[in-house]
């Protein structure tokens, strides 16, 4: 232990302790998951109030199987995410490899034989993003663009304007069944389980430890000995293995498949991701917050479909609530380092943001009165 | 680290006492108080009779399409007769994932029933399923969702008819010589559209339309920018296209729009499924001299009686059921190899010049 007592010109203060500093009880909830986990319960309560149908059991699990898809892909999305980077293309992988399995089946393939070689298309797709970002080292923006477009374009080389149908009912379990003796459909399970595994390596191991470093600074944890390239090559590779498993499960809940399933959806994985916690430059994160948020924006859709609110209407709330998940942790970041001098102007903005989103609500529910008071 | 564990476990609590709650005993249905989720229950799963239901929902493939809007128009005039109220719901954009969102969504507010315009017939099913289990009775009409997804399908003509007129037409108008014909579609997954579709490629192996030679099948998508770029698209790659075909009412409007906006009057024509009122101004400028459709305001009609009848019991949706629809008279459901169960509206209807005039919707 050392003491202050060799500085020349010190004070009696202890500069180093051996407790950890005292950390008071409000600054605990100082995290953003405890705020997700606020919202959550206020749209569970408002949800309540407004309609009996929200916390129908047979209806949260049939709403839930509807967002695994992008929970699966959010996971490794977070990882990539927390090393600076960025994979748009998949959405478009999971279409690609949706589109393959359908074509093998339509061709007369083992069901489970065109799932694998699904598997093993999407894990290349995801090995391609890989190889470029890491090895070549192109931005991954513009690869993942890049690949966003021409996956898609598989897609559809694959499948053309046919459809493939009538899958099994050993397979179409995967995206309808659920649990023996419960209403929680297999999808929802396995992304809980999926999402248990990815938190672990992401916040227990060390190679989670270095996801963060190479968000953190990339060339320090180069220079540190750590293989960054091999790490950014296993995660776009892994991104493609769950964005090919998504597309087995998106398959298997429609009992069809058509190229053009889950064009966009890469967008509300990001948006998961994002209003998690993930730093979108990078360097912090956390899975548990990530979970908590694909929960807050499922219920959040879930209820507002309920009231009868129109997809493209929805994304206003999730647009503005995305943009406070920005705004407020820069606010207080702002105002705790500043003390009393203040950002007025930043305060002015959270402020006319928040009431933007108060007001849509109004609007939007003073609009709709006659048609909410008939549900 | 010791603030993870905690939002771990209160993850998992919300998550159970939501879960339990929900599957607590059946109760009421009204909404609990002030105490948080772990108050309101859910009535156990089965039987939905029409007595506690209160609404009935018409879903088109998606909104602000002028067909629909009119299909709806017959819906509300049959839901006054019967004393019932029908909810228009679609989504904004014909599509598939959306419209199984908001079927979702719509079998959780528990209807009397549903009457759906089908995006896609085989993805539907899945979801058709969950609400007919639901005890939630399904129609669809206009486009149909696969015999298994739904109870019964209101067609509006038969489906070899539709196909059939409109190659004659195409015929018709391309004159003896005949010429390349190319098809402007709605959404490359559209049940109604590609079933007209195939049976246009079939009519085109008869003898007496060897002269049309189909040079391609575009997609619109039931969007006008779409459809009008499409057009376009066809009148460059096809110096010589003699007729389009669009058996949508969005694509034969966009494409009406896109001969006359090229100067192509007279020399490229159109023709396909469209509506009196959108079209009156093209067969005027003979853009498109001759077009066909049945009343999709019957259609809305038809689909609000049938369903009504089958939330009722009136009918129990096996073939040999009559109903009678209101002023449309007796309907009788019958079983087609291809179709399934399902109910025939009547014949499909041309306009030409000579009668342009005489309707008004």
């Amino acid at each position: 232990m050392m003491s202050s007592s060799s500085v020349s010109d010190a004070k009696s203060v202890k500069l180093i302790s051996e407790n950890a500093p005292a950390v008071s009880f409000l600054s605990r909830f100082l995290h953003w998951e405890w705020l997700l986990v606020g919202l959550i319960f206020i749209v569970v309560i408002v949800n309540t109030q407004l309609t009996p149908y929200f916390l129908d059991a047979n209806n949260l699990s049939r709403t839930s199987s509807d967002f695994m898809e992008i929970g699966l892909m959010m996971l490794p999305m977070v990882f990539i995410i927390i090393t600076g980077n960025i994979d748009l293309s998949v959405a478009s992988n999971m279409g690609m490899s949706a589109s393959f399995m359908g074509l093998l089946h339509n061709m007369g393939v083992n069901i489970w034989v065109a799932a694998l070689a699904a598997l093993l298309l999407g894990t290349l797709g995801g090995v391609l993003n890989g190889y470029l970002i890491s090895k070549v080292k192109l931005p991954a923006l513009v690869v993942t663009l890049g690949t966003y477009a021409f996956y898609r374009g598989l897609a559809y080389v694959f499948l053309g304007d046919q459809a493939a149908r009538g899958y099994p009912e050993a397979f179409t379990y995967f995206g309808q069944g659920k649990i023996l003796g419960t209403l929680i459909p297999f999808s929802v399970a396995l992304f809980l389980f999926m999402a248990v595994i990815f938190g672990l390596v992401l916040h227990r191991t060390t190679f989670g430890r270095y996801l963060f470093s190479i968000g953190n600074n990339e060339n320090a944890t180069n220079y540190s000995g750590i293989p960054v390239a091999k790490i950014k090559f296993i995660i776009y590779m892994l991104s493609g293995f769950m964005a090919s498993s998504a597309g087995l499960i998106l398959a298997a809940r429609f009992g069809s498949t058509r190229p053009d399933n889950g064009t966009g959806l890469e967008l509300a994985v990001i948006t998961a991701a994002v209003l998690g916690g993930v730093d979108i430059n990078g360097g912090k994160g956390s899975m548990v917050g990530a979970a908590l948020s694909l929960l807050l924006i499922g219920l959040m859709r879930f209820g507002m479909g309920l009231l009868n609110i129109q997809g493209q209407v929805q994304g206003i709330a999730i647009g503005l609530l995305l943009i406070f998940s920005i705004l407020i942790p820069s606010l207080v970041r702002s105002i705790s380092k500043a003390g009393k001098n203040i950002n007025w102007r930043s305060i002015m903005f959270t402020l006319i943001f928040l009431v933007i989103f108060v007001l849509f609500f109004i609007f939007f529910f003073w609009s709709r009165a006659a048609v909410i008071a008939s549900v | 680290m010791k603030n993870r564990s905690l939002f771990v476990l209160l993850t998992v609590i919300v998550a159970l006492s939501m879960v339990l709650s929900a599957c607590g005993a059946p109760t009421t249905e009204a909404p609990a108080a002030t105490e948080a989720p772990a108050v309101t229950e859910a009535p156990a799963a089965t039987e939905a009779s029409a007595a506690t239901c209160e609404n009935y929902v018409l879903v088109p493939k998606n909104l602000g399409n002028p067909y629909f809007d009119t299909a709806n128009n017959g819906a509300q005039e049959a839901a006054k007769e019967l004393g019932i109220t029908v909810l228009y719901q679609g989504s904004a954009t014909a599509d598939a994932t959306e419209q199984i969102t908001l079927l979702n969504s719509l079998i959780a507010q528990k209807p009397c029933a549903l009457a759906i315009s089908a995006n896609d017939s085989d993805a539907l099913v899945p979801t058709g399923k969950a609400a007919m289990d639901a005890g939630i009775p399904v129609v669809t009409w206009d486009s149909a969702i696969a015999a298994d997804g739904r109870n019964l399908h209101i067609n509006q003509a038969v489906l070899h008819d539709i196909g059939a007129i409109e190659i004659k037409m195409a015929s018709d108008i391309a004159g003896p010589d005949g010429g390349q014909i190319a098809v402007l579609s709605a959404t490359s997954t559209a049940p109604n559209q590609n079933a007209w579709i195939e049976v246009m490629k079939e009519e085109l192996t008869k003898p007496e339309y060897a002269k049309l030679e189909l040079v391609e099948v575009v997609y619109g998508d039931d969007d006008d920018t779409k459809s009008y770029n499409e057009a376009q698209a066809l009148f460059t790659k096809y110096p010589d296209l003699k007729v389009i075909i669009a058996p949508t009412t969005v694509g034969i409007a966009a494409s009406a729009r896109a001969v006359t906006d090229a100067g192509l009057i007279g020399k490229v024509f159109v023709t396909g499924l469209g509506t009196p009122n959108q079209m009156r101004e093209y067969v005027k400028n003979g853009a498109a001299p001759q077009f066909a459709l049945w009343n999709p305001a019957d259609l809305g009609y038809l689909s609000v009686y049938a369903m009504h009848a089958l939330a009722t019991g009136e009918i129990k949706g096996v073939a040999g059921d009559k109903f009678t629809a209101g002023k449309l008279g007796e309907y009788t459901v019958e079983d087609d190899p291809d179709l399934g169960l399902n109910v025939l509206l009547g014949l499909p209807f041309i306009w030409n010049i000579d009668n342009i005039d005489d309707s008004n919707w």
